[in-house]
């Protein structure tokens, strides 16, 4: 990688109370291109996300996007980066006391980019893109299934453009014809708007879908990084347990017998 | 020998903890206060809790403060004729509901009604990650839904409880009219006779900071929910019985700072 990373973390620490989350992680990850993060549950990946969305403060490290220490911003240029990051979340968290147009325009109307007429134009023309009829914008989130939930979500997440998209686990809880379909979706937005991405999963058909490269997370390390489609013949011990899901390995899983 | 020094060690980490959540809650009240003055305002999110606090808080706050004059008029009654001093019943009855029964009555019913919908609306919305989904969204949590709901308690409460004052004094009225065979200009004009203006105001001023505390509970506890359904109970829980209780402790330190001389 020869151009300055997109977004850059050197030894980046949490330690909750005694637990140690993130133990001095090191990523780049280059302009426009999608980095997968996998890992067993409780391996960090969530931490890591919100440590560089700015919603959880780690310890050490330095975390960089587009060279810009985010630890070292005043709060003004932070909101400034952070409003360019759109994000995804396990489980949607759509805000269920709205509709759907007006959660798909909140960022819009938030950053005072729209006027009410037209954030609602936006969001029946994003709404659009994830393949959702206009009338939906009408629902509330509650009376939507699970796939329209995550695709609604999608909409508010891409909805004023940002150049950086994290996801979440986008496909959890998604039956399979769902989650590809949610997995071309975001793919597609996210060359649409030429956005840098940074998707969490252990659903390893969604990971070689989504990523351009991945990287394993273990105990609040990487322990692996190469490109995407590697990942089931990585040649790495723990990635191949992870990615085959062997239950005997390097990997030990904790469990009282 | 242990067993003492275990006991003082329970007690110091109790006094500790209490400190901890004392200094967390201050700061919490500190910011949430900050951003009701900073803009961008949410006028519609200030709006509407102004309607839940207010607006539908009236008929619960209405009939208690009816019954409340209603009893208040019968006990002294039993209580005055003793020493026939049936004449006082008006000016105990106005005095009792303006200064403490009025602004407390109205806060314990608001701290169950409005304080628990609070901290389990904004508990759910935290552990749905609804509030960090605010924070990518260019929405800062604290603006958006705490600032908003303290100025809305904080106006709103004064405002129940000069319908409660007016309302409970009617139900003196009634029972002293109706049941006392007074006269009802006679006992009107005791009424206002030895009312001062202090008494209402230092029931309003009450009733403000008992405002800021049952929303400052509600949000406070809410926004520190974890832990899914159960710990969304929980907030609901100690965001009442908490804000229950330093109603009636602020309510002495208030009648001490304004009365005691």
């Amino acid at each position: 990688m020869s151009q300055t990373p997109k977004i850059r973390l050197r030894g980046v620490t949490k330690r909750f109370g005694d637990k140690l989350v993130l133990d001095g992680i090191d990523l780049d990850v280059a302009p426009n291109s999608s980095m997968v993060v996998i890992g067993g549950s409780g391996s960090g990946k969530s931490v890591l996300i919100k440590c560089i969305l700015g919603l959880i403060t780690p310890d050490s490290g330095s975390i960089e996007i587009d060279g810009q220490d985010m630890l070292h911003l005043d709060t003004r240029q932070r909101e400034a980066v952070r409003a360019r990051i759109g994000m995804l979340f396990q489980n949607g968290a759509l805000f269920d006391s709205i509709s759907v147009a007006d959660n798909v325009a909140f960022a819009l109307l938030a950053q005072k980019k729209a006027t009410k007429a037209e954030a609602r134009a936006r969001a029946d023309a994003v709404l659009a893109q994830v393949g959702l009829a206009a009338s939906v914008g009408d629902l509330s989130p509650a009376e939507l299934s699970g796939g329209m939930q995550k695709r609604v979500a999608l909409a508010r997440a891409i909805a004023a453009q940002p150049d950086i998209l994290f996801f979440d686990e986008p496909t959890t809880g998604l039956d399979p014809i769902m989650g590809a379909v949610i997995d071309g979706l975001i793919v597609e937005q996210v060359k649409r708007l030429g956005s840098t991405a940074i998707a969490i999963t252990h659903d390893m058909a969604s990971a070689r879908r989504i990523g351009d490269r991945a990287a394993m997370i273990h105990k609040g390390r990487i322990v692996w990084e190469g490109p995407a489609g590697n990942l089931m013949n990585s040649g790495n011990a723990m990635v191949d347990q992870f990615t085959h899901g062997h239950r005997e390995g390097p990997i030990q899983m904790e469990l009282r017998r | 020998m242990t067993a003492p020094l275990d006991l003082i060690a329970a007690l110091g980490r109790g006094v500790l903890g209490v400190c901890g959540v004392a200094g967390r809650v201050t700061l919490f009240a500190a910011l949430g206060l900050s951003h009701i003055l900073r803009p961008p305002f949410y006028g519609r999110a200030f709006l509407r809790a102004l309607l839940e606090i207010g607006y539908y808080s009236l008929p619960v706050v209405a009939l208690t403060a009816v019954f409340t004059g209603m009893v208040l008029a019968l006990q002294s009654s039993i209580g005055l004729s003793r020493f026939s001093a049936e004449s006082a019943i008006a000016s105990l009855v106005v005095l009792s509901i303006t200064r403490e029964l009025g602004p407390v009555l109205a806060g314990l019913m608001v701290a169950g009604r409005v304080g628990a919908a609070m901290a389990a609306e904004i508990g759910t919305m935290r552990v749905t990650d609804q509030i960090d989904a605010l924070s990518t969204l260019s929405t800062n949590p604290m603006k958006y839904l705490v600032a908003p709901r303290l100025l809305a308690g904080i106006i709103a409460l004064p405002l129940l409880v000069v319908v409660a004052d007016i309302l409970g004094v009617m139900g003196g009225f009634i029972i002293a009219v109706a049941k006392l065979g007074f006269n009802p200009n006679t006992y009107l004009a005791d009424t206002l006779r030895f009312l001062e203006a202090g008494d209402v105001i230092s029931g309003l001023v009450k009733a403000a900071v008992f405002g800021f505390i049952i929303t400052l509970m509600g949000c406070y506890h809410g926004y520190n929910s974890r832990g899914g359904a159960q710990g969304v109970g929980a907030a609901t829980t100690a965001a009442v019985v908490v804000a229950s209780v330093l109603i009636l402790a602020t309510d002495y330190v208030l009648t001490e700072l304004f009365f005691a001389r």
